[in-house]
């Protein structure tokens, strides 16, 4: 292991670029921004964001897929690749809509908070040791924490950062707690040599107390059940774009950093629930969280009657299906579980998007301020038209072949023969609970006459291209999944 | 023939540019529409002239799509199909013509519209489970809108809940279909490649997925129990939309059942063939028995559909050449007279009235106050009795004798199904259009103060097409079951008529 | 021309329909005329078949085959055989009387001249069809205009009675479409001519025991149950009195005088031959039926007030006749045993096809009438002394009541004796108990006589009650003319049919 200087910088240029942003942004605000409006601090700030997130996917591509880094520190595989691109992707557009629509207080610090934990995501992405695992992990809840409470002026933000950052700092105890039994009991903090050593021993009550605890904290990322209660209330209180890079990049990034850590690293202590009986291990757990988190969240989300909550418990519905494919992963690899996360981040984003413009004008809590939405603004109705019915898996949107493509992967595990493919076919069913409540949401935008006193809805120009590209991303993702699906056709 | 696919690209581009049009004027939104519809309808009926039956599917496309899982873009076409292709645009033809007094979102109505009828061209036309499923689901959501939008009463329940049941149907199907290529090894969804692997299923397997497949086609195509979104939907949508979800929507059901469930799992029909026969029998009779009993027009329609489809379920279960010959004429035959039925219903009736109940209709006479739309009711009605020289006969007379081959006592329950199908037509008939006969001759009692607008040419347009497409089917039946006869010649369906009773 | 007299036959009025329905705006006496004149093409054309129609010949003439639906192996096969030939007669002869009958009904003369044309080439298209799937377009077409002439233009019962009449028609009908399914499932075919050889030889039997279990019988009791239906055979008559008593009379006539006809026409072409086996089993019940109908029809006749229905029973009573001619030869031992008996009892059943069909519209003609002067009123009781007010009237009335009693020398009388001679042969029994009918039948059409043409005037006689004139001369004279030729010269009309009957004596058709 001889340590490799050159080939860190190289690898972790694309950071590198963020935090350069961020701090210029801090700077240039800082030297000029002074006596000018919040809405041009905000462009300013939004371009040399939206500059540093450029350059990242540029080094990200030059760098290509190089593999290990470091002595195995970082590993730019596929996924890492795939990850940081579809990150760097949901942050622009995050950051565009922020600029067009949503316009916090103090922009160039959101610019530099969003960068740095977008910073936090692209190291998850491909961290392959605990250690860093576990730092960029808290990079990226420390900046989401900032980011859920920005709006400094209303008390449910300042609630929501709060209960998230109690969670959050919980479920990182845990986390850390798990990581130190698992360097007890394996002797080291390199997923590879963790592996070799897992597949020696048997099942240790020691060992699975470690493993649920790293449980725990990867469904309090990835806002499963039972551990979703932050969900609601943050996406609720947030502001809206805070919400959609909480909902979006950070659980693209989270499904990844644990996809890894889960397989690549305690892979050995997997389990089985293939057959009709169980086998001991983390799989068991992730099935029932996955079960819980498909029921509460499609069930939860049916008495919704706000849209933010709405979207939250939907999360939680996605999550439990997103298992699914974490469950698939051995056998159908990343694939399926990266374009579900990919393509359900942009939709998320841009339904978020949409109510950060909408609340631009007027309320939107309820599900019933997007009432009329299609004569108040019918380039939004329509985004969003695309955007819920991609949430709710309508073909030919993207969201549709993501729940596909995971179940397919997942019955073919093992058909019907265990519990996975019954949990499948559950999934499948419940998306028809599902689509009762993205209609809703829909009924009110399309069908609905608007109130009388509600305004027009004017969509600033980079919103607009925001969400029409999201829309055509879901479209042509939808239409020509290999796109992606390429990515993974390598790994094994 | 090879035109075919083109009826879902047209459909598509119409969709878009009638949105567009109609943000600029409605009438331009109209004409697009049905330029579209005519379009695609054209390129139908030119497939037809040219289409030589073969036993089998016919390839038109077949390209790789999803290579990572084995999906192919493969449309192809049988007798089958190219009968429920020509149904969709002579549906989509008469619909529009039927909305065009639509005055509120013109373009948005047409474009949900057309989109919905892509969606069903290519459910008609795929030959990939996969390509089916996604234009299948892309059918159902533009209905939730055209519903809840555009329909009258209940129409957000009725449309939540007609969107509900469908995708209930299409989870079931999900689920079947990718049970069946997990079973299969994932090695692709082709319709034909996943026969092939179904082969090799141990029974219990076929079963299950067939059941899954059946049942969620099933509940689309008005499966008793699961019929009870047909009546409320239908009768909740506006005029273009009933006809379509009768004449058309429907018949995704019937079709999926056929060419998914039956044709790729043969064990299980057989397994559940009888199960399906009694459900089907029970709709026709029940169905018929309440559509005897209601109080409002549309409803009697919309039970009358899924008595009809009762019947496209019985051919279906009856499983021979005989038998399913005459499903598919009837899937043809009940989209051409139920569409006609909506439309005197909801279009020329509704429209002019603002009611539907037969009670208040009944003080009206209708029979005079629109003779055409009387005249087009009689023999909407006629056709859908199933009397002879409409198309409903041969249709209905085909799925006798092929049931009859199954089963007897099948055939017996059929027939009554008939008497009741005739009730229930001929009391709608008397209340609603000559309700005020009883006492006075025609012309004899002053009724001027009923003064109601006259039906316009695109009602009679719409009105005689499918009155001729009935007619002629009804006495030419040929034209379509030489096209849907040797589409039953192959192999595969060969192997699914052997394994059943 | 020869080719296709049939179809010219059949289509003419439909034609005629057509033209009728186009010619919006023209004044009403042209539609009237148009109307009258396709009614009439029925009699002409059936005179020039008559004209070429070998009488010695048993198998159909004028033969029109054309393949028409490959996949259920129909064709387009049409044909005239002596029974055929003397209902398309009586249907030439019915229709424009009837026609003539509603000559005043002042409003949509247009709509009710294209539905008597309707009704007309339906009629003439299942007396010619030799298909089962055209026959039964014909058959269940006639219903709707039937239906449309009672419901607009019917009493104040109407609706309901038209309802009735379709869904009894129609639920038979269903019955016997599930039995052909049943014959086309297991022969292929459904041409009546193909048939018949399968059944005579016992193939068609033999196919359909292979089902199993109750079925054959099944198909047989169908079939049976469309047919008795719309003959109507007892007790499947509950339609007929109050269809015939609310219809306007021009229907009324039409209904009784050719539509029942079908039904009987129906047993002879298609039940008969198709199920020997079975018929011959089942007669000796059926007879019983039959006698039902003779006995309680006349008997239910005797307790009616109403005229209308009065004479509606009367039609179950003579077209039960009908039926239990045929049964009886049905029941025979074996075809052929007693030919002379059986002879008698199948040129009776024609004959009395014939003769009541011309009969009972006069009947119902007279009744028109009375129903037109007395402004609706038409009970037993509301009438006396109209001889000396309307002593023409009066006298064609009672020609064609005594035509419809069996007096000898009218033509009435022919058809019973005839029939009466064959069952006394075949089973003696129920041709003594249907003697019953016989004398019941006195009773209230004597009744009828008496109340209605004697005694005191009362109701509508009590003022001027026009006698017969115009329009209705030409109706009546010639039904009456008719009924005094066949009664002196019977052969006229047995000679079509004779050889038929006797080769169906020998071996059934």
């Amino acid at each position: 292991m001889t340590p490799n200087f050159a080939g860190l910088f190289h690898a972790l240029l694309p950071e590198a670029a963020l935090v350069l942003g961020a701090l210029v942004a801090l700077a240039i605000d800082l030297a000029f921004g002074r006596g000018r409006t919040d809405a041009e601090r905000m462009q300013l700030s939004a371009v040399i964001g939206t500059f540093a997130l450029f350059l990242a996917v540029y080094h990200t591509l030059a760098a290509g897929v190089s593999g290990p880094v470091f002595g195995g520190v970082l590993t730019i595989d596929p996924l890492a690749m795939a990850t940081r691109l579809g990150v760097l992707v949901l942050a622009e557009l995050t950051l565009v809509i922020s600029s067009g629509s949503a316009r916090p207080r103090n922009p160039a610090e959101y610019v530099a908070v969003l960068l740095f934990a977008t910073t936090g995501f692209l190291v998850m992405a491909a961290a392959q040791q605990l250690l860093l695992a576990f730092l960029a992990l808290e990079l990226a809840s420390l900046s989401l924490y900032v980011l859920a409470g920005f709006d400094k002026t209303r008390p449910e933000c300042a609630e929501a950062a709060l209960k998230y950052f109690l969670l959050g700092g919980m479920s990182a105890a845990f986390l850390l707690f798990g990581f130190s039994l698992l360097y007890g009991l394996t002797g080291s903090i390199e997923l590879p040599i963790i592996a070799r050593q897992l597949s020696a021993q048997p099942l240790t009550p020691l060992l699975v107390v470690a493993l649920v605890m790293v449980m725990v904290a990867f469904g309090f990322k990835a806002a499963a059940a039972p551990f979703h209660l932050w969900a609601p209330d943050v996406y609720q209180g947030a502001p809206p774009t805070s919400a959609a890079l909480i909902a979006s990049a950070s659980k693209l990034a989270g499904f990844t950093l644990f996809a890894r850590l889960l397989w690549s690293g305690f892979g050995a202590a997997a389990g089985s629930i293939a057959q009709s009986y169980v086998l001991p291990g983390w799989l068991p757990v992730v099935a029932a969280v996955s079960l819980a988190s498909l029921l509460i969240g499609n069930f939860g989300a049916l008495a919704q009657t706000n849209v933010r909550r709405l979207l939250a418990y939907s999360a939680i519905a996605h999550a439990g299906a997103m298992l699914l494919g974490l469950m698939a992963a051995r056998r159908a690899g990343m694939g399926p579980l990266f374009y579900y996360a990919a393509t359900y981040g942009l939709a998320t984003v841009g339904a978020f998007g949409v109510i950060a413009t909408v609340a631009q004008t007027g309320p939107c809590e309820r599900i019933t301020d997007l009432a009329g939405l299609h004569r108040r603004s019918p380039l939004l109705a329509l985004c969003l038209f695309v955007f819920v019915l991609s949430l709710a898996g309508i073909p030919p949107l993207a969201g549709f072949f993501g729940k596909f493509n995971v179940f397919a992967a997942a019955l073919q595990i093992n058909g019907l023969g265990g519990y996975i493919g019954w949990l499948t076919i559950l999934a499948i069913l419940l998306s028809a609970v599902g689509l009762y409540y993205y209609l809703i949401v829909l009924k009110q935008a399309i069908v609905a006459p608007p109130a009388k006193e509600a305004p027009p809805i004017s969509v600033s120009p980079e919103t607009a291209v925001a969400l029409i590209l999201t829309a055509a991303l879901l479209i042509v993702l939808g239409l020509f999944p290999s796109v992606i699906l390429r990515l993974f056709a390598v790994t094994p | 023939m090879n035109a075919l696919p083109c009826t879902i690209y047209v459909s598509f581009a119409g969709a878009v540019l009638a949105w567009l049009a109609g943000l600029r004027s409605a009438a331009a939104a109209r004409w697009v529409a049905l330029i579209t519809a005519l379009t695609g309808f054209g390129l139908a009926l030119h497939a037809g002239a040219g289409f030589t039956p073969r036993a089998g599917l016919q390839d038109l496309v077949n390209v790789p799509w999803i290579a990572e899982i084995g999906v192919r873009y493969h449309l192809a076409a049988d007798g089958i199909s190219l009968t429920l292709v020509v149904l969709t645009g002579l549906a989509a033809t008469a619909g529009i013509l039927f909305s065009w007094n639509i005055e509120q979102r013109v373009g948005e109505f047409f474009a949900l519209y057309l989109a919905l009828i892509g969606g069903v061209y290519g459910v008609f036309l795929s030959a990939d489970a996969f390509v089916l499923f996604v234009f299948y689901e892309i059918a159902i959501v533009p209905k939730y809108f055209l519903i809840a939008n555009w329909g009258s009463t209940n129409r957000e329940y009725g449309a939540m809940k007609l969107v509900l049941y469908s995708f209930v149907g299409s989870a079931l199907v999900l689920a079947g279909i990718l049970w069946a290529y997990a079973a299969g090894g994932g090695q692709g969804f082709g319709l034909g490649e996943l026969a092939a692997a179904a082969t090799h299923f141990d029974h219990a397997q076929q079963v299950g997925m067939f059941a899954l497949v059946f049942l969620g086609f099933g509940i689309l195509a008005g499966l008793f129990p699961f019929h009870t979104w047909a009546p409320t939907g239908h009768v909740a949508a506006p005029t273009a939309a009933s006809m379509l979800l009768a004449g058309v929507v429907m018949k995704l059901g019937a079709y999926g059942c056929l060419r998914v469930a039956m044709a790729l799992f043969p064990a299980g029909l057989a397994f559940w063939q009888t199960t399906i026969a009694t459900l089907a029998i029970i709709g026709i009779i029940y169905a018929g028995l309440v559509a005897l009993v209601q109080e409002d027009f549309k409803f009697v329609i919309g039970y009358s559909s899924v008595s009809h489809m009762g019947f496209v379920l019985l051919g279906l279960a009856a499983a021979n050449a005989r038998a399913v010959g005459g499903a598919v004429l009837q899937m043809f035959s009940h989209g051409v007279v139920a569409g006609l039925l909506f439309a005197v219903v909801g279009r020329m009736v509704y429209d002019r009235t603002h009611t539907r109940r037969l009670a208040d209709l009944r003080a009206m006479p209708l029979h005079r106050l629109l003779p055409f739309a009387a005249l087009t009711f009689v023999l909407a009605g006629m056709a859908s009795m199933g009397m002879p020289g409409f198309s409903g006969f041969p249709a209905e007379l085909t799925i006798l004798i092929g049931a009859w081959k199954a089963s007897p006592l099948w055939t017996l329950f059929a027939a009554v199904g008939i008497l009741v199908a005739a009730a229930f037509t001929l009391r709608v008939m008397q209340l609603s259009f000559f309700g005020t006969t009883d006492r006075s001759a025609p012309h004899s009692a002053p009724h001027s103060i009923h003064v109601l607008p006259p039906i316009t040419w695109a009602e009679r347009a719409g009105a005689l097409l499918l009155i001729g497409a009935t007619v002629y089917v009804g006495l030419k039946p040929d034209v379509l079951l030489d096209w849907i006869t040797p589409a039953l010649q192959s192999p595969v369906m060969q192997a699914v008529f052997g394994g059943a009773r | 021309m020869n080719a296709h007299l049939l179809s010219l036959l059949v289509f003419t009025p439909w034609i005629g329909a057509a033209i009728l329905a186009l010619l919006r705006g023209a004044r009403p006496n042209v539609h009237r005329v148009v109307a009258l004149l396709f009614s009439l093409s029925t009699l002409v054309l059936a005179a020039i078949l008559w004209r070429g129609f070998d009488s010695t010949v048993t198998a159909p003439q004028f033969v029109e085959d054309h393949p028409w639906i490959a996949s259920l192996n129909v064709h387009y096969h049409l044909g005239l055989d002596g029974m055929s030939l003397v209902l398309v007669l009586l249907t030439g002869i019915v229709s424009p009387a009837a026609l003539l009958a509603s000559w005043r009904q002042h409003h949509h003369s247009r709509l009710l001249g294209a539905l008597f044309l309707l009704l007309q080439g339906a009629a003439l298209g299942v007396f010619v069809a030799l298909d089962f799937f055209h026959w039964f377009v014909f058959w269940e077409l006639s219903l709707f205009p039937a239906f449309f002439l009672i419901k607009f233009w019917g009493g104040p019962g109407a609706t309901r009675a038209a309802y009735q009449f379709v869904i009894y028609t129609i639920g038979g009908s269903a019955f016997m479409l599930l039995a052909f399914a049943a014959i086309f499932a297991t022969t292929g075919t459904l041409d009546f001519s193909q048939l018949a050889p399968l059944a005579a030889s016992g193939e068609l039997g033999r196919k359909l025991a292979a089902v199993g279990g109750w079925w054959p019988h099944a198909v047989f009791l169908g079939v049976f149950l469309g047919l008795a239906v719309k003959v109507p055979l007892w007790p499947f008559h509950t339609w007929l009195p109050p269809a015939y008593a609310e219809a306007p009379t021009g229907a009324s006539m039409f209904l009784t005088g050719v539509m029942s006809k079908m039904g009987v026409y129906g047993f002879l072409r298609i039940l008969w031959p198709l199920f020997p086996a079975d018929l011959h089993r089942a007669a000796p019940c059926l007879i019983w039926l039959a006698v039902a109908g003779v006995v309680l029809g006349a008997f239910a006749a005797m307790r009616q007030t109403d005229l209308k229905r009065m004479i509606a029973y009367s039609s179950v009573n003579h077209l039960s006749y009908c039926l239990l001619a045929l049964f009886a030869v049905a029941a025979a031992t074996a075809p052929g045993t007693r030919p002379e008996s059986t002879v008698a009892a199948l040129s009776g059943t024609i004959f009395q096809m014939f003769n009541h069909g011309i009969s009972a519209a006069a009947l119902f003609f007279c009744l028109g009438i009375l129903e037109a002067r007395a402004d609706g009123a038409r009970g037993l009781n509301d009438f006396g002394g109209l001889r000396a007010a309307a002593p023409i009237f009066a006298g064609l009335t009672g020609i064609a009541m005594f035509s419809s009693l069996g007096l000898p020398g009218l033509n009435g009388f022919v058809g019973e004796f005839l029939i009466f001679r064959g069952v006394f042969g075949l089973a003696p029994w129920a041709a003594a108990i249907s003697c019953l009918g016989l004398l019941a039948t006195a009773i209230f059409l004597l009744t009828f006589w008496q109340r209605v043409f004697h005694g005191p005037r009362l109701g509508a006689a009590r003022g001027a009650f026009a006698d017969v004139h115009g329009a209705e001369y030409v109706v009546l004279v010639p039904l009456v003319a008719l009924m005094f030729l066949l009664g002196i010269l019977p052969q006229l009309l047995a000679g079509i049919f004779n050889p038929l009957v006797t080769a169906w004596a020998v071996h059934l058709p």
